[in-house]
């Protein structure tokens, strides 16, 4: 086991090319254990590219990835022992119920049955849908899915928590109650926090250390103070701006965009 | 264990409240039955052939399990599309159980669309004097196998595939020639030879085969190289669909 004061995430060289593009190119960071580590950047940075290799659903080019000791390319499974994520995108069953959605995860992560059944009822009445358990996530509202991906996610207490910009689309209430939340797990059980953000507030407010990515390289880090010492501005959003320019970013769509896309004209969902 | 277990349940829930689409699915077979069983029912009585719907509903029962097996492995795609793969993927499961999981679920869903055909085929007037509570069961660990085999060509189909853009194609250079030319609507005996070699190549022949076996006590390649060549196909495309599926990325 790796002693505490290891880092728990060691990312060298890492590279992902998708024919003659480069999509991250030749990034290397750590991140110590139980820190609360932002990693951001601009649309179509890298960032997604970047957590997908990082948990274990994408094929690096070349580089090495090591989580909580684990090397990702040779001992996957190992490393998803290690991690809990909050996808970007949607993740639920729909045809499921809320409850059956929590469920599904405690059984997949090993929870042992009476504390997942615990922890169930405190994290759906935390984000506010106990009472709304029973009924078909189809008919949840974006709020509320985005409400149950994160208390799905936090349902285990992994060693590593990803979350790729976990509280989009919510509001300011709501997002500081799920900060405080992580926070909260963050210094109780020193659960090493990896998340990305848009909201540079979010990021300066609970990150200690945040690294800014852009065309795929990394081009800086360190604390949020420092890096507005760097720069010479007043907060991490100018800091943000001046390190990666004001023009506008296109994020390419994914294959998973076209399908749907292609799902709508087929009439499912 | 639990966690191919809770992946089967889920593949059953969707199922049971799918309520459309299981009416939906029934239309298909009954229509079959009851055309050809009916239509072409005297022809292959004067032709000797015996009673055409006792001979048309195993093979009909195949067709409902076939499009249901190879639906639910093709399913997967809309995992990956509604992004609930990811949620599976990057669990601390293997692949292999997220394969079995999907594939038990998917294959115990097909069996039980069978059992639904064979019950629309009870009313529609297939009543075979050789069928036994014994015989049943046998049909059923038919029914299962080419269940089995086609959840598992369905995910090795889906995981190759990006979307749905392709299913059209995999329905018409598929599914349709695996049905049609399984030996499920005519008997073997007289084909052309080019004709017959296709349907001895046609893994579902030796369902559909099987299946008649057990509920009629009629079989043409015979009870134990069914029972071989099913056993022995289905865990070749059970190891090639876990393969290419641990192959996915997201």
């Amino acid at each position: 086991m790796p002693s505490s004061n290891e880092d728990i995430i060691k990312v060298s060289g890492l590279t992902k090319r998708f024919g003659d593009f480069t999509a991250v190119q030749n990034i290397s960071f750590d991140v110590k254990h139980g820190e609360i580590f932002a990693f951001l950047g601009p649309n179509g940075a890298g960032k997604s590219t970047t957590i997908k290799m990082l948990t274990t659903v994408l094929r690096p080019t070349a580089g090495e990835i090591f989580l909580n000791g684990h090397d990702v390319a040779r001992d996957a499974l190992g490393a998803r022992r290690s991690f809990g994520i909050v996808f970007q995108d949607p993740s639920l069953d729909d045809e499921l119920t809320a409850y059956e959605n929590i469920e599904f995860h405690g059984v997949l992560y090993g929870v042992e049955r009476e504390l997942g059944k615990q922890r169930a009822e405190q994290l759906l009445k935390f984000v506010e849908l106990w009472d709304r358990r029973n009924d078909l996530v189809k008919g949840f509202s974006g709020g509320m899915k985005r409400r149950l991906e994160i208390a799905r996610g936090l349902l285990h207490h992994p060693k590593i928590l990803f979350l790729d910009e976990p509280t989009q689309g919510l509001d300011p209430q709501t997002r500081n109650h799920i900060w405080q939340y992580i926070q909260n797990l963050n210094k109780e059980e020193g659960i090493t926090i990896f998340f990305t953000t848009h909201y540079m507030e979010e990021a300066e407010k609970v990150a200690q250390r945040v690294a800014v990515i852009d065309h795929g390289k990394i081009i800086e880090s360190g604390t949020p103070d420092g890096l507005k010492s760097k720069t010479g501005t007043s907060s991490l959003e100018d800091a943000f701006l001046s390190l990666t320019g004001h023009e506008l970013r296109e994020e390419a769509a994914t294959g998973a965009d076209h399908m749907r896309a292609g799902a709508k004209v087929w009439g499912r969902h | 264990m639990q966690a191919v277990y809770i992946i089967w349940l889920r593949q059953l829930k969707r199922y049971l409240r799918s309520k459309s689409r299981i009416v939906g699915s029934l239309g298909q077979p009954l229509l079959f039955l009851v055309a050809l069983g009916f239509g072409l029912g005297p022809v292959f009585q004067k032709a000797g052939g015996g009673n055409y719907l006792d001979f048309l509903a195993p093979g009909i029962i195949s067709m409902g399990i076939l499009f249901t097996a190879l639906f639910s492995g093709i399913e997967i795609i809309w995992d990956r599309q509604f992004g609930f793969l990811k949620e599976m993927m990057v669990a601390p499961v293997s692949r292999l159980q997220i394969m079995v999981g999907r594939t038990l679920g998917g294959a115990t869903v097909a069996v039980i669309q069978g059992i639904i055909v064979f019950l629309l085929a009870f009313l529609v007037g297939f009543r075979p004097e050789y069928l036994t509570a014994w015989t049943f069961l046998l049909a059923l660990v038919f029914m299962f196998l080419i269940a089995v085999l086609f959840t598992a060509l369905g995910t090795a189909i889906a995981s190759q595939l990006d979307d749905m853009q392709g299913f059209q194609l995999i329905m018409n250079f598929v599914v349709m020639p695996l049905f049609f030319l399984s030996g499920a609507l005519f008997p073997l005996n007289g084909l052309p030879s080019g004709i017959a070699l296709v349907v001895k190549i046609d893994p579902l022949s030796y369902g559909v085969d099987g299946l008649r076996h057990a509920l009629t006590g009629v079989a043409q390649f015979g009870f134990g190289t069914d029972l071989a060549v099913l056993a022995l196909i289905t865990a070749a495309l059970l190891g090639l669909g876990t393969y290419l599926f641990s192959k996915t990325q997201i």
